[in-house]
């Protein structure tokens, strides 16, 4: 059986974290920094559960300021 | 397998499309321009159509527009957007020609451009964004704003008897006979983005076929001047805007 | 008789001239007295001969748009309209000049204010000259005083708008648009092609071909240095325009012991009130501003060394006047003899108010 496993790389700086990405994302994979921000202040996004991560480009695809790149890959069992 | 394993260029599946200019947007955070310039990008792109692509902003939040869109693009006087986009498109067939327009610019002071290049069957295309309120100047009412909203000159909501209906602009320009493809779109969750896309690029393609005037209104937040969350936006969107405009397609010949 | 020589209204030459300059594109809105010069783009078809693009707009208003969107794209385009339509344009002539587009804008005037009359008037020589919209700006203001100017003109306010990526104004009164002369139109020049208009106007919207950089026109700047650095820019050119481009006709002024001063259809008028005035030992001589901006300032200073007294002539209760008087900073008695509401006087009735206020 093949498995899709995804990552998410964030673009810290561009993130205004809005958390659109945060609803979007399917397997609760995102979640918004609580302490830490960048340097506009804001609380931007991280995988937080990143085992979960399928790519499937769900929080890419509707963040705004397209901070949100997406890799994926397949895995054999 | 670890993060970084995945992590490499040979298994990136998304990223931001090199037309969206690497500056960061000026837009509030969750504003939906940010998503529509986007998407905007990723159909230009597809298209390979940013040699020929001529783009026209608004005054409104959009009106920088150009800072972020990487093609030839004029900034109109507020409303005219569609005359415009009719002279550029009538002295140049061969070109994509585009508007991007909010509520203020097409729903109030531009209504009259905007219905008669859609009855002169203008080939271009417009984009709309109805977010029911005027952002940029703080939060006033637009002629979208809902019943019983409240805006910074609606302040106790807004009222028929003093402010009349919300107007939907669609129907109005389905209507006519030179409009090919009107249709209502969202890009509040992935799927609406993709259809949102999907319009833009029929909508873009429409132009250049010479079919008539194609309107694309994306139902939109405004999540600062509705002093929401922007996903709390989103859900009063779902809950209040889609009734008053429905998503999906008005026209399409 | 040459067979180039026509017998034309001022409407319909420089209608007929402007598809010979190579124009690309005509936008307008019917209004009285000026509706020939669409009639006539209309009735002649040039789509199927040239490829201008003419287009009867909704309003005044998406008719400066549409300019403003044309000369956008580098294209020779331009609009005519009478007094209250041209008040509707000014917002987009101010967009115009603030984005440094070439574009020429017609106004065969008609008496105001407000709705007014259908009838000639040469009261809007403030809006053309002084600005008219917002902010510091000028269009060269052309004044056509024949027919055959109405067609010249054409040709000269678009290159001298594509010289200084500046709109440009031909400024007609109801009787010069109306009137019928013979005039003789240049000969068709083609239009440019798309890599002419790219090689000419690089700023030009027409796709970024080649990876070129992305093109942007936008009179918006938020920075208040940077906006101050593009008024100084405009400045500049506006300079350049003053110093390069004026242009006017001195008739019989060497050695004349008065002068007048008129544009457009009262310097006709006063060329008849210049021959009464000779019947009658009366040394009179005519300046005739041609660019009512640029001023020749200069040229009725020089003019006026030797006179007595000058009279203005203007259908209008005064405008021209002010700059006379500055061109002679007060040092001649300048008066105004002015005729307004759609009324053209007679030259008889000039030449008696020249002598009852000046010569007394």
């Amino acid at each position: 059986m093949v498995k899709l496993r995804g990552a998410i790389k964030v673009d810290e700086e561009r993130c205004k974290g809005c958390g659109i990405c945060v609803t979007a994302c399917p397997f609760s994979v995102i979640a918004l920094q609580k302490i830490e921000v960048n340097n506009k202040g804001y609380n931007f996004a991280y995988m937080a559960n990143a085992e979960a991560c399928t790519g499937c480009t769900s929080c890419a695809t509707v963040c705004p300021d397209s901070c949100i790149e997406v890799y994926r890959v397949k895995i054999s069992d | 397998m670890e993060t970084t394993d995945i992590i490499k260029p040979e298994n990136l599946v998304y990223k931001k499309p090199a037309l969206l200019k690497d500056v960061a947007m000026h837009y509030c955070p969750g504003c939906s321009h940010s998503t529509v310039h986007k998407i905007i990008c990723e159909v230009i792109e597809e298209m390979g159509a940013e040699e020929y692509a001529i783009g026209v902003a608004p005054v409104g939040c959009a009106v920088f527009a150009y800072n972020y869109i990487d093609v030839d693009m004029i900034e109109a006087a507020h409303g005219r957007a569609p005359a415009v986009a009719t002279a550029i498109k009538r002295l140049q067939p061969d070109k994509l020609v585009f508007t991007y327009q909010g509520d203020g610019d097409m729903a109030a002071i531009g209504t009259c451009e905007a219905i008669h290049a859609a009855n002169r069957a203008e080939n271009i295309a417009m984009i709309f964004i109805n977010n029911a309120i005027y952002g940029m100047t703080g939060g006033q009412m637009a002629p979208t704003t809902l019943l019983g909203q409240k805006t910074a000159t609606t302040p106790y909501g807004r009222r028929v008897d003093l402010n009349g209906y919300p107007l939907a602009i669609s129907p109005l320009i389905a209507q006519l006979d030179g409009s090919c493809y009107v249709t209502r779109q969202s890009v509040h969750t992935p799927a609406a983005v993709r259809k949102a896309k999907a319009a833009i690029r029929k909508a873009f393609e429409n132009s250049m076929a010479g079919k008539g005037t194609s309107l694309v209104e994306i139902v939109a937040t405004c999540n600062s001047g509705w002093k929401l969350s922007p996903v709390e936006a989103n859900k009063w969107m779902e809950e209040n805007m889609f009734t008053k405009y429905p998503l999906g397609d008005l026209k399409n010949v | 008789m040459n067979d180039k020589v026509k017998l034309m209204k001022g409407n319909e030459a420089l209608a007929i001239s402007a598809i010979r300059y190579g124009c690309d594109g005509y936008f307008g809105y019917p209004i009285t007295p000026q509706s020939e010069v669409l009639e006539t783009l209309e009735a002649e078809m040039p789509w199927e001969t040239t490829g201008m693009v003419v287009l009867q707009a909704e309003s005044e208003l998406a008719a400066i748009n549409m300019v403003y969107g044309g000369a956008a794209c580098g294209k020779a385009v331009f609009t005519s309209s009478s007094s209250p339509g041209v008040s509707l344009m000014q917002e987009g002539i101010s967009y115009l000049a603030a984005s440094e587009l070439p574009a020429l804008v017609v106004n065969v005037m008609r008496g105001g204010p407000g709705l007014g009359t259908i009838q000639p008037s040469q009261s809007d020589y403030f809006q053309a000259t002084k600005g008219g919209g917002h902010g510091d700006y000028h269009c060269i203001v052309l004044a056509p005083w024949s027919v055959q100017e109405m067609a010249d003109f054409v040709w000269l306010g678009w290159d001298l708008a594509f010289k200084y990526r500046n709109p440009a104004m031909i400024l007609a009164d109801g009787v010069v648009g109306q009137m019928m002369e013979k005039v003789i139109i240049p000969e068709q020049r083609p239009r440019r092609t798309e890599d002419q208009i790219r090689q000419q106007c690089p700023w030009a919207l027409n796709g970024r071909k080649g990876h070129r950089k992305q093109n942007i026109i936008s009179s918006l700047e938020l920075d208040s240095h940077q906006m101050e650095k593009n008024n100084l820019r405009f400045q500049q050119t506006y300079a350049a325009i003053e110093a390069n481009e004026v242009r006017y006709q001195a008739i019989d002024c060497d050695d004349a012991d008065y002068l007048i001063v008129a544009f457009g259809s009262m310097a006709r008028v006063s060329l008849k009130v210049k021959e009464l005035a000779a019947e009658q030992g009366i040394k009179v001589g005519l300046i005739r501003p041609i660019t009512l901006w640029p001023f020749p300032y200069e040229a009725i200073s020089n003019a006026a060394k030797n006179a007595k007294g000058i009279l203005v002539v203007e259908l209008s209760a005064g405008q021209m006047i002010e700059d006379v008087k500055l061109a002679v900073e007060c040092q001649k008695p300048v008066e105004h003899y002015g005729r307004f509401g759609g009324i053209v006087p007679t030259p008889e009735e000039v030449f008696e108010a020249f002598k009852q206020k000046l010569i007394k």
